[in-house]
């Protein structure tokens, strides 16, 4: 695992951008190689605030991606267990996800994988937990009467599947999961703690994140170069190259390993 | 947007590298535009499955909608009030010159003119959509004859009128048939003004105060009888009294019907009007201001003599000026606005989605004006 802790969100979100934007650019994807970001679900198409305008105003509107190669699972199909099947399949064809970017819930869920999921899950109908409706009512102007208790969802095992895993997670209250995922055990109960047995991790979080740690914890992984590169390296160097010096980072890559 | 398989296959365009004028805010945002409408490159994203087929790079500049103009009576050389055998190609003519000043839809303007002038003139200017050849003609505005001796400006005394016992009859008679015209400036406090008023409003035709000696009270009667416009504010009307704020009270009037907007034209040229004038009238009601030209046939000539109805002028000098209000307020005050006076602003005056967007004019103006 590697744990790159920031001062701030702000901070936090542009190391993420970045390494994202990187390891696309590492991959130098083409018609016949795909990389294939994985992102968890969201909210019914419908509504206002949709997954569907989000992903839109935030990301694709942004890039250069065809339509083709998005596929958001779609909360209104008929079958929804079997709008679940085709989007594994579809994962199957575009050769396996190569980098699964999610966030972490107060519950220490992973997309929508609620205390108590399998961590061997796949893509599925959930019903939702009350931490997570409460979390999603400021989409639905405070009224809890309106959100909606069942989402679709990629699986604990679904993401575990992916070549490399990136969690972000900022703010004081994540700071109990951060510390359930990664300095407790292996539990359903903390489905993100799954990922303590994935070869290739990277949690993002920002220092209020990491309130509950140990701080020995956090010293080791906020450790100065001449003790312990491993997180320094991908904080200062691998994660803020410019993006024509890409192909500079190579150093900081033969050092890295989980 | 327009239905059937006719608009799904035509070209989808994206204006990039450009800022929008998109719920009176100015965005960094790409403007999508598929068979002669905005579109919403969302839907297009996920429900088609398609990107664009064309992309053009807009260099950082502003896309704003194509400015409306409401008043204005010539240009070029052309003179709408002259009533010469081919009036045609002389709107044409101006049609065509004002697409690089920006502007896309106009009202050609009539000055105080005799009936034989109307009858020979309205006919030969029908409302027209505009395109690569031209801006388009929304409708005929026509400035007197039925207005204020006093404050008559420009226009000739000899062929001013006022409205007899039969009023409306007296305008269709002076006027001929009415449908071109899509504005009529008028005098409120004439007699009989009233039922001239209703019975143009009933007819679609938008009703616009000026020219005129009318005081507060008689104006908000014009306006509960259907007017909805100011012709060049402060210009030709009584000035502002703090007792008696005449027309120009009407902007903040808190005896006008409810959810009623009074729009104002402002010819923001620094001479017309002060700008300090103009700020006070813009931070008194903004959602009302429409910039107009009033421009004259000399428009784009040089100095010298040129008509202007049944009268002569002569230009000497040129000013312009910047308004001195936010680029975002500028903009609606010179395509929003304009629209939203004429109902039209589903369609025109705006960027929204589905509203139209003439595929020639994105040569020249469209990438235009870092500032007004």
């Amino acid at each position: 695992m590697k744990l790159i802790i920031l001062d701030h969100y702000s901070q936090a979100s542009e190391w993420a951008a970045k390494y994202i934007r990187n390891r696309i650019i590492q991959f130098n994807p083409g018609p016949e190689k795909y990389f294939t970001l994985g992102l968890p679900t969201g909210l019914p198409r419908d509504h206002p605030e949709s997954y569907h305008s989000f992903m839109w105003n935030n990301f694709f509107k942004h890039i250069d991606i065809h339509p083709e190669n998005t596929h958001i699972l779609d909360g209104n199909a008929v079958d929804l267990q079997a709008e679940c099947d085709a989007f594994e399949e579809k994962i199957k064809a575009a050769g396996g996800i190569e980098l699964f970017v999610g966030g972490i819930g107060p519950d220490g869920h992973i997309a929508f994988n609620e205390p108590g999921s399998s961590l061997v899950s796949r893509t599925r109908v959930k019903t939702l937990a009350m931490d997570t409706i409460l979390a999603n009512a400021r989409f639905f102007d405070g009224e809890l009467t309106k959100v909606p208790t069942m989402a679709l969802t990629v699986g604990v095992g679904t993401v575990m599947d992916a070549r490399e895993v990136m969690i972000l997670i900022t703010g004081a209250h994540k700071a109990f999961a951060l510390y359930k995922a990664i300095e407790e055990g292996v539990n359903h109960m903390w489905t993100v703690s799954a990922f303590q047995q994935h070869p290739r991790t990277v949690f993002v979080c920002d220092e209020d994140a990491t309130l509950e740690l140990k701080v020995k914890t956090v010293k080791y992984f906020k450790a100065p170069p001449q003790v312990n590169r491993k997180g320094c390296i991908y904080a200062t160097n691998f994660g803020m190259q410019p993006r024509w010096q890409a192909n500079a980072h190579t150093s900081a890559q033969s050092n890295g390993s989980s | 947007m327009r239905g059937g398989q006719g608009a799904a296959e035509a070209r989808v365009l994206q204006f990039t590298n450009c800022r929008i004028l998109r719920g009176g805010k100015l965005l960094r945002e790409d403007l999508w535009v598929r068979g002669g409408r905005i579109l919403d490159p969302e839907k297009l994203f996920f429900e088609e499955r398609r990107v664009a087929d064309e992309r053009r790079d807009c260099g950082g500049r502003i896309l704003a909608p194509g400015f409306i103009d409401v008043q204005i009576n010539g240009g070029f050389g052309v003179d709408f009030s002259q009533a010469t055998e081919d009036v045609g190609s002389g709107v044409a003519l101006v049609a065509r010159r004002i697409l690089s000043h920006g502007v896309t839809s106009f009202c050609p303007t009539l000055v105080t003119s005799p009936p034989e002038v109307y009858h020979k003139v309205v006919p030969q200017i029908p409302v027209k959509s505009g395109g690569p050849h031209g801006a388009g003609v929304l409708g005929l505005h026509l400035e007197g004859p039925f207005i204020s001796r006093e404050k008559r400006g420009a226009h000739p005394e000899a062929h001013l009128r006022s409205f007899e016992a039969n009023a409306f009859q007296d305008l269709l008679a002076t006027y001929g048939p009415l449908d071109n015209v899509r504005i009529v400036t008028l005098a409120p406090e004439l007699g009989h003004s009233h039922e001239v008023i209703r019975e143009l409003t009933t007819r679609g035709i938008c009703v616009s105060l000026g020219h005129s000696v009318a005081d507060l009270r008689a104006a908000e009667d014009a306006v509960w009888s259907g007017a909805t416009f100011i012709t060049h504010l402060f210009n030709a009307m009584l000035p502002f009294h703090h007792r008696d704020p005449g027309i120009v009270g009407l902007l903040t009037s808190d005896r006008l019907p409810a959810g009623r907007c009074i729009f104002y034209g402002m010819i923001a040229d620094g001479t017309h009007t002060n700008p300090a004038a103009l700020r006070i009238a813009h931070r008194a009601h903004p959602q009302g201001l429409v910039l107009v030209t009033d421009a004259i046939p000399a428009l784009g000539l040089g100095n010298g003599r040129h008509t202007l109805g049944q009268q002569e002028v002569e230009v000497d000098g040129l000013t312009a000026y910047v308004a001195g209000c936010s680029v975002e307020s500028a903009l609606e005050a010179a395509s929003l606005h304009p629209a939203q006076l004429l109902g039209l602003e589903k369609s025109k005056g705006t960027l929204d989605f589905g509203a139209d967007a003439g595929e020639g004019a994105s040569q020249g103006y469209w990438a235009a004006w870092p500032y007004l």
